[in-house]
C-alpha cells in the first residue's frame, strides 16, 4: 500500500534528481537512497501531508550528505594524475542547459529546480530545503540570474569560480 | 519599484500570487520595462527546464528502483525515534537494536555490490576509472581512499584478467571496485567497503540480487563483496580463490 503510493511518484523524483545531478546513474542512485529512506521511515510521514514534498525533503538530505562524499573524491582526484572523465551519455540537446545548471551552486540549483521544474510553492520549498522563505527568494534571484548570465554567455568559468 | 520586492516579481513569473496582487503586479509591469524582461526570462528558464526533463516523467523506471527495500541509515529521525523506543524498553532493547542494525548494514553490502556491478559491468568505454596497466598506483590510491591496505587477487588461473579499478561512494564512505574479465568478455568485480564496526567476521553469504549474483563476507575492517552474472557454483569457485589469496 504506503510503497504504491511512493513508487507512483518515482518518475518526478527521477526528472528531478536528473536535472539536479546532471548524470543518469548519479540521478538513479540518488532516487534509490531517497526511496530506501523514505520506505524505512515511511511510519514519520503524517497521512494528509504531501508525500512529494516529503520526498523532496528526503533527497535533499540524501543530495547533501553526497555531496559532501563527492567534494572528498574531487579533491583526491585532482590530486591524482590521468584518471579519465565520467562518461557523456546523454543526448546533444541536452546538454546547453544541463550544463549551464551544472556551473550553478548546489543549494542555487535545488531552488530554481523545486520552483521552476517541479512547481512548488515557495513555502513547501522552504521546508524541503528546512531554510526560511526569504533564503529560498534570494537563492532564487541569484540562482536565475545566474543561469541568465551562463546561458547568454556572459559568465565565464573564472568569474563564476570567484562568486561561489 | 516602490510597493514591490523583487519577490513579487518572482512570484508573479511562478504564478503564486493571488487574484489581486496579480493584477497590480501585471499594472506595475505595463511600465518598468526592465522588469518585465526579467519577468519573461524567468518563465522562459521554467518552460526550458520542464521541456528539457518532462520526457524523463515517461521514460522507463529501472528495476533497482521499484524494487528498493528500506534502508535504516544514520538518520536523526532514526536516532530520535530509537531513543525514545530505548527509554521505553530500556538498555537490553537498545543493544538488541544495534544488534539488528548491524544485521541490516550487512545485508546492504550484497545489494550495493550488485548495484555497482550491474552499473559498471556493461560500460564499454568505462568500466573502470584505473586500468590494470597502472596497478601499483591503482592498489596505493584505493587503499589510501580507504584507509586500509588493499590486496587485488590474481585470478588467471580462474581464467579472468584484472582489468582495473575505480572508486565509488559507498553507504557509509569510499568504497573500492576491482573489475575482472575473462576471455569471453564476462566480468566479476570484487567489491570492497570499510566497516566501522568492531572487528569481526563472517562465513560467505550468498545473495542473488536480480540477474547478479554475489557472495559476500566480512573480514576485520572490510567487506567484501564478489559480483557476477554467473551460477552460484562457478561464482562460489572463484570466491574461494579471492579469499585464500587474501587471507593468506
Amino acid at each position: 500500500m504506503e510503497s504504491a503510493q511512493i513508487v507512483a511518484l518515482v518518475p518526478r523524483l527521477r526528472r528531478y534528481a536528473r536535472a539536479l545531478t546532471g548524470d543518469s546513474h548519479r540521478a538513479d542512485d540518488l532516487v534509490q537512497d531517497t526511496l530506501e529512506r523514505a520506505l524505512a521511515k515511511f511510519y514519520l510521514w503524517r497521512h494528509g501531508s504531501d508525500l512529494r514534498a516529503w520526498l523532496f525533503t528526503i533527497m535533499h538530505n540524501v543530495f547533501v550528505n553526497q555531496l559532501k562524499a563527492r567534494r572528498e573524491l574531487a579533491l583526491d582526484e585532482a590530486l591524482e594524475q590521468g584518471l579519465p572523465s565520467a562518461p557523456q551519455s546523454d543526448p546533444l540537446e541536452l546538454r546547453d542547459l544541463d550544463a549551464a545548471l551544472r556551473r550553478l551552486p548546489p543549494e542555487q540549483r535545488e531552488v530554481l529546480l523545486l520552483v521552476g521544474l517541479e512547481q512548488l510553492s515557495y513555502a513547501e520549498v522552504s521546508k524541503a530545503l528546512s531554510i526560511p522563505v526569504g533564503t529560498v527568494m534570494s537563492r532564487l534571484s541569484r540562482g536565475r540570474e545566474r543561469l541568465r548570465l551562463v546561458m547568454s554567455g556572459t559568465a565565464t568559468a573564472t568569474n563564476l569560480k570567484v562568486v561561489k | 519599484m516602490s510597493n514591490f520586492t523583487e519577490a513579487d516579481l518572482h512570484a508573479y513569473a511562478d504564478g503564486q500570487l493571488d487574484d489581486a496582487r496579480r493584477v497590480q503586479v501585471e499594472a506595475y509591469l505595463a511600465h518598468d520595462a526592465a522588469a518585465a524582461e526579467s519577468v519573461r526570462v524567468w518563465r522562459e528558464q521554467n518552460e526550458a527546464l520542464r521541456a528539457l526533463y518532462n520526457p524523463l516523467l515517461n521514460a522507463p523506471v529501472p528495476q533497482r528502483l521499484l524494487a528498493a527495500r528500506p534502508s535504516r541509515g544514520r538518520w536523526p529521525y532514526y536516532a530520535l525515534a530509537a531513543g525514545a523506543m530505548a527509554m521505553s524498553f530500556g538498555l537490553g532493547w537498545m543493544a538488541q537494536s544495534y544488534r539488528a542494525d548491524r544485521f541490516v548494514e550487512a545485508a546492504a553490502l550484497p545489494r550495493r555490490a550488485a548495484v555497482a556491478y550491474a552499473v559498471y559491468a556493461p560500460e564499454v568505454r568505462h568500466p573502470v576509472e584505473v586500468g590494470a596497466d597502472q596497478q601499483d598506483h591503482l592498489v596505493k590510491w584505493l587503499s589510501k581512499r580507504l584507509g586500509n591496505e588493499l590486496k587485488v587477487p590474481l585470478l588467471t588461473q580462474q581464467g579472468f584478467d584484472l582489468v582495473g579499478g575505480r572508486l565509488l561512494p559507498g553507504g557509509k564512505g569510499p568504497v573500492a571496485q576491482f573489475m575482472y574479465q575473462d576471455a569471453k568478455g564476462q566480468r566479476i568485480t570484487l567489491y570492497v567497503s570499510v566497516r566501522d564496526a568492531e572487528l569481526r567476521e563472517t562465513a560467505f553469504r550468498f545473495s542473488q540480487e536480480d540477474k547478479v549474483a554475489v557472495f559476500y563476507w566480512i573480514d576485520g575492517k572490510l567487506g567484501y563483496a564478489l559480483s557476477g552474472e554467473m551460477d552460484r557454483a562457478s561464482l562460489l569457485a572463484v570466491a574461494t580463490v579471492v579469499y585464500r589469496q587474501l587471507n593468506p
